[in-house]
């Protein structure tokens, strides 16, 4: 059988990016917690929010790291797979990825280092700004990479000359049409992730009876947080997709499902895309509700997959139902965030035990949802690299055999797989051992001889810790 | 009209973000490289803990000169990523094991010799693909219209191997010297003993590279030996160097052989641009047919001019913050 090099490399760089992007939404949400929660403290003194603070810090820097190394893996994957797309675009594509380097990821990786490491050993202020530095560069870097990324779903302010990209204008090219719709949509989803993960977790705490002034705080933060931005991510999600109607029709076409350019489309609640012979079958959907999402009449015409020849359609059933998950997990969100403001009175969002139970279930959700949603996004935009103007098989690197592509394919696989396990295996534990730690971490500067494993969470699960009153280090009781 | 020649200062900012990288990640790679070897566990705490907070700004100075070849020379990156895939997939992985150890050593207990593999092993695996990478590039790409046509493995050479293990040696040189600098007590004592004999791996293997070059490649050949010119200060220099460190290290300045070893890269890596300059992709491509358009390269520059010196800035602020000696026992986190 011969290996197909395209398809091995879609697949190989579908695999890093979608693990690399699930840390970097994590870490966003949470690195700006991390710098609210180190303002509270800092201005209130209360040393509830520094615990909190510290036991956030210690989640965020395994996260952090797995988003580091993926994306370093990441800024060489153009060049290794898809070397003429590199070649193509590089006048806009470099000097965008450079200003992340230069203005994000230095500012992140610096200040970083004084959030983790040095909290002892500089004034409670400037600690403060590193908790901040680091929120600001998570930020800078999303604005960086999400205008590269949406720049290739619709490419403007530049002229093809010669099969290279030369920009006429930067500010078209960086402020492109679809980027501040992708931008916003992205900032909630990180945003929804890091209130949605906290809040799951500060209810399983709860439900635990452990710390339970400082998990109740959590959880109500988040929980005002989710009841505004649930629903607003909901509206722009809305307003992306009229942009993407009017830039990119048929992946717009293939979201809905709608095979021919007509008018009163329904919204499909379920169907199964049928590609070969161009129909759904099974279709359910509510009359005219999709003509009227899109073009807010009831009657509107929404664009068909037959207005593209059949080679130059995306493949119609991943992005149909990746959509409906994206956007069925959306609502979810809301009507929980809505639930937490029906239970505000006399304090039952922290005692409803199925309110709880639903939160920690709703943890996982955003991540699911942020990687349906680039699918939407990256196979929708299929077979195209640069909207109408590269497709990805002229932009795939001409060396490259599919044995090459196969052996590092696996590769990644491997090395993920390892190193996912353990990341997640040390995470449970460090949520596992709880804030309850943190009551050490207090006497730190005191006693700088300490001996480091015991300030520290093992990383197996040891006998006689499931009960939660051993989770704490041996020596706890000595001072 | 072009008023400045952008791709000559690009050549300089290239060249300067990759010394800046050899220079800082060097000492921390050099740290995993020595790894395994080290006296006892605790010391191993300590060697982790003099990099602990650094090394992912050190390591953001690779993604710089990655990013940084796309915009200014895109031409070499996409030539010179596909000529190495299967090298540059094994640097890779090395930098992810070594990276995530940093966060997972500290937490493990039984599991943790896994994790001080993991470390070692990554650093000692990067290390070698980064002289790896050195090697090909002396030896030249074969392409075809600004495209890669050579086979997957045609950068591993008995001279790329040797380049590789010369940059084993070198970067483990960086990482004793640091210690020496960053520590105390038996473990410094300990990066006493073991430079000298790193020392004198490097002169060795430096030797014989350098011997070896002339034969792969006949411009530079042409250039070192047609006559002798200025470019022979740098060999000069560098064996000032080596001889400087041995000496502060016989005399057991703490400082002196860290400051000396980073000197020897510099006037090496030198010597290495003299022999292949003007040319970026060996034999075929100046840094001039390799550039990208100009406006790129101006709109680039204006950024880099007003931000380089403030990332400075604050990188030295952090390894102020954190300066001094790393004792035992010092808390992670
Ligand atoms: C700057 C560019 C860029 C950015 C920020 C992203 N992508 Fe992308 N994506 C591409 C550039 C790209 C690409 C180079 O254009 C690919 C490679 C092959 C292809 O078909 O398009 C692609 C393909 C691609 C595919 C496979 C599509 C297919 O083969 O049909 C998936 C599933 C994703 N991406 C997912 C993501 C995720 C989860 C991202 C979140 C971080 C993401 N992309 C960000
Ligand atoms: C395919 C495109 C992408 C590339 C080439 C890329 C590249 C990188 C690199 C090299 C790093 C490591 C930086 C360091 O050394 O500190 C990184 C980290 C990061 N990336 Fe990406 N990235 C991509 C997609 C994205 C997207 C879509 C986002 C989010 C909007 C994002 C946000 C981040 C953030 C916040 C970090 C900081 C570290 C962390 O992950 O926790 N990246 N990325
Ligand atoms: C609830 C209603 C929602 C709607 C109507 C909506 C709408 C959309 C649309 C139309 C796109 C495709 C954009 C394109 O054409 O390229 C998209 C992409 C995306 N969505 Fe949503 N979305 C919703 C909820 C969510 C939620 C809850 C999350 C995550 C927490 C999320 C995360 C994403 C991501 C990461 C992308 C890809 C990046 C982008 O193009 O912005 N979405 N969304």
């Amino acid at each position: 059988m011969e290996l197909d090099p395209l398809i091995l490399s879609r697949i190989q760089f579908a695999f890093v990016v979608s693990f690399h992007a699930i840390f970097p939404v994590f870490s966003i949400g949470l690195a700006s917690f991390i710098a609210v929660l180190e303002g509270l403290a800092f201005k209130t003194g209360n040393p509830l929010w520094e615990k909190l603070s510290a036991f956030w810090t210690k989640v965020f820097a395994v996260v952090f790291g797995m988003g580091v190394v993926s994306g370093i893996v990441m800024s060489f994957q153009f060049g290794t797979n898809w070397s003429n797309f590199s070649q193509a675009s590089a006048n806009f594509l470099g000097p965008m990825l450079s200003y992340e380097v230069i203005t994000a990821f230095f500012l992140e990786a610096a200040f970083l280092g004084v959030l983790l490491f040095g909290r002892h050993k500089v004034p409670a202020g400037v600690h403060l700004f590193a908790a901040i530095m680091v929120a600001v560069g998570t930020f800078i870097s999303s604005f960086w990479i999400l205008s590269a990324n949406s720049w290739m779903h619709t490419p403007s302010g530049v002229e093809l000359r010669d099969g290279v990209f030369h920009v006429t204008s930067w500010s078209q090219a960086i402020f492109n049409p679809s980027f501040p719709y992708r931008f916003a949509h992205m900032v909630v989803a990180s945003f929804l992730t890091g209130g949605f993960v906290v809040a799951g977790v500060s209810a399983w705490y709860l439900l635990r009876g452990r710390e339970v002034e400082a998990n109740r705080k959590a959880l109500s933060m988040c929980l005002w947080m989710l009841l505004f931005l649930a629903p607003t991510q909901a509206v722009i999600g809305d307003l992306h997709g009229l942009n993407t109607m009017e830039h990119q029709p048929v992946k717009v076409a293939a979201m809905e499902g709608n095979w021919e350019t007509s008018r009163n489309v329904p919204l499909l609640l379920f169907a199964i895309p049928d590609q070969e012979n161009q129909t759904n079958r099974f279709e359910i959907g509510i009359p005219n509700l999709a003509s009227f999402i899109l073009t807010h009449e009831w009657d509107g015409e929404v664009p068909g997959l037959n207005e593209v020849a059949v080679e130059e359609q995306p493949p119609v059933g991943i992005v149909f139902w990746s959509f409906r998950v994206m956007v069925g997990l959306g609502l979810l969100m809301i009507a929980f965030a809505l639930a937490g403001l029906l239970l505000r009175r006399n304090g039952a969002y922290y005692q409803k035990r199925w309110f709880l139970q639903g939160l920690r279930f709703m943890s996982i959700t955003p991540f699911i949802a942020v990687i349906a949603g680039w699918f939407v996004t990256e196979i929708g935009r299929s077979p195209w690299l640069v909207y109408g103007m590269m497709n990805q098989a002229e932009a795939l690197t001409p060396s490259l055999t599919g044995g090459m592509a196969l052996f590092t394919l696996i590769g990644y696989v491997v090395v993920y797989g390892l190193v996912f396990s353990a990341g997640v295996y040390y995470l449970l534990r460090v949520l596992y051992v709880g804030l309850e730690d943190e009551d050490e971490g207090e006497h730190e500067s005191d006693r700088p001889a300490r001996p480091l494993s015991a300030a520290h969470v093992p990383f197996e699960i040891e006998h006689g810790q499931g009960d939660v009153n051993h989770a704490k280090p041996a020596n706890e009781g000595g001072h | 009209m072009e008023l400045f020649d952008l791709a000559l200062i690009w050549a300089f900012i290239i060249g300067f973000g990759v010394i800046m990288y050899v220079l800082m990640d060097g000492f921390d790679l050099g740290v995993g490289i020595l790894f395994p070897f080290a006296p006892s566990e605790t010391d191993r705490d300590t060697m982790m803990n003099t990099v602990a907070p650094v090394w992912d700004g050190n390591e953001t100075w690779l993604v710089l000169g990655g990013a940084g070849l796309l915009a200014a020379f895109p031409k070499v990156y996409s030539i010179i990523l596909p000529a190495l895939y299967i090298g540059v997939f094994l640097l890779l992985a090395g930098l992810i094991f070594r990276g995530v150890a940093f966060e997972f050593r500290f937490k493990a207990r039984t599991s943790r010799y896994l994790w001080n593999w993991s470390f070692a092993g990554g650093s000692t695996i990067a290390a070698f693909a980064q002289g790896a990478v050195v090697g090909a590039y002396i030896q030249g790409f074969n392409t075809v219209d600004g495209v890669y046509v050579g086979g997957a493995l045609d950068w591993l050479t008995p001279f790329t191997v040797l380049t590789g293990l010369g940059m084993l040696a070198g970067y483990s040189l960086l990482g004793s010297t640091w210690l020496i600098m960053k520590t105390e007590g038996r473990l410094q004592e300990w990066a006493y003993r073991i430079t000298t004999p790193l020392l004198i791996a490097v002169l060795v293997i430096f030797a014989i590279i350098s011997v070896w070059t002339p034969f792969v490649d006949d411009m530079v050949r042409e250039r070192w030996f047609d006559h002798i010119t200025v470019i022979w200060v740098l060999p000069a220099l560098t064996l000032l160097c080596a001889f400087q460190i041995w000496r502060s290290v016989r005399n057991r300045f703490e400082g002196m052989p860290f400051v000396a070893t980073m000197g020897l890269f510099i006037t090496t890596y030198l010597g290495l641009i003299v022999s292949r300059w003007p040319y970026v992709v060996p034999p075929e491509y100046t840094l001039w047919d390799a550039a990208s358009a100009y406006e790129s390269q101006l709109f680039l520059l204006l950024g880099l001019l007003f931000v380089i010196p403030i990332v400075l800035t604050y990188t030295a602020w952090t390894y102020w913050v954190f300066r001094g000696k790393v004792r035992a026992g010092e808390g992670y986190h």
